[in-house]
């Protein structure tokens, strides 16, 4: 259920798109940005709004990485695989940072929604393969020791 | 004396690309900001700025520092916030610089071979300063076209021989031709800048590094073409590239280069930014415009081409980043100088993202034509860690390798395509000893699979059953026949698919066929990987006379699987073992196998 605040905003953003055909994607992207990710309420909700159907807006949701279906942890950690992070060794850090953050086989987010894991195809700093996004801050060269210390900053006490 | 009696300019320039930016820049710059205030240098010098710039290109050394002191420059590597004050007494105000610092050799060498267009004001103007571009020549391309007819700068341009840098290498000028011939009141431009291709890097970091050539070439465009809207669509990957755009296009609308009556010439034309949401497809010219109309970015049959029905049904010229920035410095200094660089066919010179397993790696800018060797044993510094050669990876999904033998080849579009390869955008990945071939086209078809819009079957269900293979011979369940079957499938795929990323997406497969047959021959009928990648087919051991008990790989063991008591041998237990290879990387005394 969306609250009356968050229809508010989502009205807002109809609006600033001018419920254009053109602006579907926008308008996810704003969606996303609100409720860090893309819940199937406000999607019916801006769909009806814009006066679309609502299978188009998941139609094209759907297609693209950058939409989320689900609630996401408190950090989001971006591990590129592009090629020269991936015969840099990006398929073990990954691995093994999954293992460490208890993260389901499959899943992206741990049960306790602390942490986010995503692979993302390449993150065009590939001079300094491998490396990690942690919370929106490139780390370079990383290796799984100085990727666990990252980690270790992060854990509630 | 020292500089402070001297007192003239001082002037410090800190990279702050996204590699830069990784390596501490932020900090550094803010670092001498401080410095120069507290040691009374901004004071003491007629001049002094400290700004930021874009990427230099040799991302791995950085944060990398120009200082320039009454007009010489000295570039500091690996700079740090705690070295800037070093830097600052011995050199800014002492007068010598700090020589441990500096860069080396290698610096030099990777740069020795390059010839600079494109890259020639990154890491020089600081990108959101219009003002700093204006200074190197910015904008003055623009008045000289405003104040010609559109066929000429079309004919400039085709004679200057400039070809695509997006992947097809299609001739600009034609394009352009095409555009301005096209039937239509309303046209658009667009700027390609969805830099999908995993290994390439060049958009992203001359849009944060001198976003207002970009804009420029997109004006001149619109002139040429008699475009009046324009739409750069960028990836949402690249946060800082899209600040610095939108800083860019703000000051250049400012300034009269963007919106009506542009210098007051009568063009009017300005430009969006559209942001893409992660499809790969979408550097396809159709997809990319489904893609800003609001729809799945799925690509439709040429023709019609874009020139003719694009965005909207109206006639759209859609050119790729590093070609619209080219377009200014030809304008500047003519077709035939241009031409002059290059080869027969391919003129100009070409941004390669230059990583993987050499030394230096980076993005550098050659001369089109130059042995791939230079570019991997000069510019590259040969591979790194002592281990030996293998193949470079050109041209990323829809590319292909180029093993040792034909290493002299020249890096032009007709030459790479001959031996399997692409141009392509331009990444360039160098792979050694331990990269096993099998696995490398396996990694790019897992890409191109999930990449894969769906929307033709022989590309949707081509490149997922290509890819099962593949997985199936990494296992050690090749089969015989394997081989055949890819090489049918392959082929099949690129005949039938609908657009450029089916009909290239089996190159990975075909041109690691080519050169690397016996390693999928090793992988199916001996059940070994060569290059001791594949997990499924290696086995991790201690050897018992070379082991000290001293622990290391028992802790560095993700899963338990090692034990033994100090001082010791250690084993591993294969049931638990993982094959991580955290036990070999750690082992001081090379006691760890892996077979």
């Amino acid at each position: 259920m969306l609250t009356s605040e968050q229809v508010n905003k989502l009205e807002e953003i109809c609006k600033r798109h001018n419920k254009a055909q053109s602006a579907v994607i926008p308008v996810l992207q704003d969606v996303q940005e609100l409720f860090g990710y893309v819940p199937e309420d406000a999607v019916n909700f801006v769909a009806d709004s814009m006066g679309m159907p609502r299978s188009h807006f998941f139609g094209v949701a759907t297609f693209y990485a950058q939409f989320h279906f689900k609630p996401r942890g408190k950090n989001i950690i971006t591990a590129c695989s592009g090629t020269a992070c991936h015969v840099k060794g990006s398929g073990r850090l990954i691995d093994n940072l999954a293992r460490e953050l208890g993260i389901p086989e499959g899943e992206e987010t741990s049960r306790d929604r602390q942490f986010t894991l995503e692979k993302v195809n390449c993150v065009g700093a590939c001079s300094i393969a491998p490396v990690i996004i942690i919370n929106k801050e490139v780390h370079g060269k990383m290796s799984s020791d100085k990727l666990m210390k990252e980690i270790k900053k992060l854990r509630p006490e | 004396m020292s500089n402070i009696d001297n007192g003239c300019g001082v002037e410090i320039k800190v990279c702050m690309g996204t590699g830069g930016m990784a390596a501490g820049g932020e900090a550094v710059l803010k670092a001498f900001k401080t410095g120069l205030e507290e040691k009374g240098v901004a004071a003491s010098f007629k001049q002094c700025s400290s700004g930021k710039v874009g990427c230099r290109g040799f991302c791995a050394k950085d944060v990398l520092v120009d200082v320039t002191v009454n007009g010489e420059k000295t570039t500091y590597q690996y700079v740090k916030p705690e070295m800037v004050e070093r830097i600052l007494t011995e050199h800014v105000i002492g007068g010598n610089p700090v020589a441990d610092w500096e860069v080396g050799e290698d610096y030099r060498t990777f740069h020795g071979k390059q010839a600079e267009l494109v890259l020639s004001d990154c890491g020089k103007v600081d990108p959101e300063d219009i003002d700093s571009y204006i200074a190197r020549g910015g904008y003055t391309a623009i008045k000289k076209v405003l104040a010609s007819a559109p066929e000429e700068t079309i004919d400039l341009i085709k004679r200057s021989g400039l070809r695509g840098r997006g992947g097809a290498g299609f001739p600009t000028g034609v394009k352009w031709e095409a555009g301005r011939k096209s039937q239509g009141a309303h046209k658009y431009i667009i700027c390609n800048a969805d830099e999908g291709d995993p290994g390439a890097f060049m958009d992203r970091s001359v849009m944060e590094g001198n976003p207002h050539a970009v804009i420029e070439g997109m004006v001149i465009a619109a002139y040429s073409v008699g475009a009046s809207e324009g739409y750069v669509y960028i990836r949402a990957e690249y946060p800082l590239a899209v600040d610095r755009l939108r800083i860019a296009l703000d000051a250049a609308r400012q300034r009269g280069y963007l919106g009506k009556n542009i210098l007051g010439r009568g063009l009017d034309f300005d430009i969006k930014v559209k942001l893409g949401a992660g499809a790969f497809v979408c550097g396809e010219e159709t997809a990319l415009i489904a893609s800003i109309e609001g729809e799945r970015g799925m690509p439709r049959a040429k023709p019609p081409f874009p020139v003719t029905s694009g965005l909207w049904g109206k006639p759209t010229v859609i050119n790729n980043v590093e070609t619209l920035s080219n377009i200014p410095y030809i304008i500047n200094k003519g077709a035939d100088w241009f031409a002059a660089m290059g080869t027969e066919k391919s003129k100009g010179t070409k941004v390669f993202a230059l990583t993987g397993k050499v030394r230096n790696t980076g993005l550098i800018e050659v001369p089109m034509g130059i042995p791939l060797r230079e570019i991997i044993f000069e510019i590259g510094g040969g591979i790194e860690n002592g281990k030996k050669f293998k193949a470079v990876q050109i041209g990323g999904p829809s590319g292909g390798c180029v093993p040792e033998q034909h290493l002299d080849v020249n890096v032009d579009y007709e030459s790479l395509t001959r031996l399997g390869a692409i141009v392509g955008s331009g990444g360039m990945i160098a792979l050694d000893e331990d990269d096993c071939m099998v696995d490398v086209a396996r990694y790019f078809l897992n890409f191109t699979q999930s990449e894969s819009c769906g929307k033709c079957v022989p590309c949707r269900i081509g490149t997922k059953r290509l890819l099962e293979i593949l997985e199936r011979i990494t296992r050690g369940e090749g089969r015989e026949g394997d081989i055949e079957l890819l090489e049918n499938l392959s082929n099949d795929i690129k005949l039938g698919s609908l657009c450029g990323l089916g009909q290239t997406a089996p190159n990975p497969v075909l041109s690691t066929l080519k050169y690397f047959r016996h390693e999928y021959e090793a992988h199916i009928f001996e059940k070994t990987c060569p290059a001791k990648a594949c997990k499924a087919l290696i086995t991790f051991g201690i050897l018992e006379e070379f082991c000290k008990g001293c622990g290391a790989c028992l802790r560095a063991c993700p899963n338990a699987a090692i034990t033994g008591e100090k001082k010791k041998p250690h084993k591993i237990n294969q049931e638990l073992c993982i094959k991580c290879g955290s036990c070999f990387d750690v082992c001081k005394f090379k006691a760890v196998t892996k077979r």
